[in-house]
């Protein structure tokens, strides 16, 4: 069952990473990142369970953490073109 | 009782692998960057949810649950989070669906 899930995982971070590659636009890419992230999450977590080690778990909730954190700071690289800015200043008409 | 476990978590697990595969496959097939989004959020939420309850039904009463209750909470905040951010920055950054009939911005409007 375990191994029958990770197969399904591993096909999925497949697709994933064909979109990253083809991906017509930068979000796209990021989009198939972010998948890619959250499914490497799980299967860290099946993994656990398929060798018989559920310590992997702590593992996979710190690689969650990162890879949050990671989208986040690259959609804030792509939207203002700047790491520094606290983000957009007030509106002045039109965005 | 232990075969009961073991079938839902069987059942889970299963369903789980579907809804994987049909996002995986919508990431690759749909036709522009907002129905991407839509499949992503698929995996992103269903088959996690499907697939975390059912090693919470193989792991039992236990600390490891609790881990698993941990995961499952943290990505169910941050990936949705994810995936409006990503879709705003697309958005403001200029990209319009496909369909759009339209060129008003819906944004302009909900604002003023």
């Amino acid at each position: 069952m375990f191994a029958a899930a990770s197969a399904a995982l591993l096909a999925t971070m497949a697709f994933a990473l064909t979109r990253a590659f083809l991906g017509p636009t930068i979000y796209d890419r990021i989009l198939a990142v972010n998948v890619f992230g959250t499914k490497t999450v799980l299967i860290i977590a099946v993994i656990g369970f398929l060798m018989g080690r559920p310590d992997f778990l702590d593992v996979a909730l710190v690689y969650a953490l990162i890879n949050f954190i990671g989208v986040l700071t690259a959609l804030k690289v792509f939207k203002y073109r700047d790491l520094g800015t606290a983000g957009p200043a007030p509106k002045e008409g039109g965005s | 009782m232990d075969l009961l476990l073991d079938l839902l978590s069987w059942l889970t697990i299963g369903i789980g692998m579907v809804f994987l595969f049909a996002g995986g496959i919508g990431l690759l097939r749909m036709p522009d960057f907002y129905t991407r989004c839509h499949a992503a959020g698929i995996t992103d939420t269903g088959a996690m949810l499907l697939l975390i309850v059912g090693l919470m039904f193989q792991a039992g009463l236990s600390f490891v649950t609790v881990k698993l209750a941990l995961i499952m909470i943290f990505l169910l905040f941050t990936s949705p989070t994810a995936t409006h951010a990503l879709a705003q920055a697309a958005y403001t950054g200029g990209m319009r669906p496909e369909s759009a009939q339209d060129e008003t911005d819906p944004l302009e409007e909900a604002g003023s």
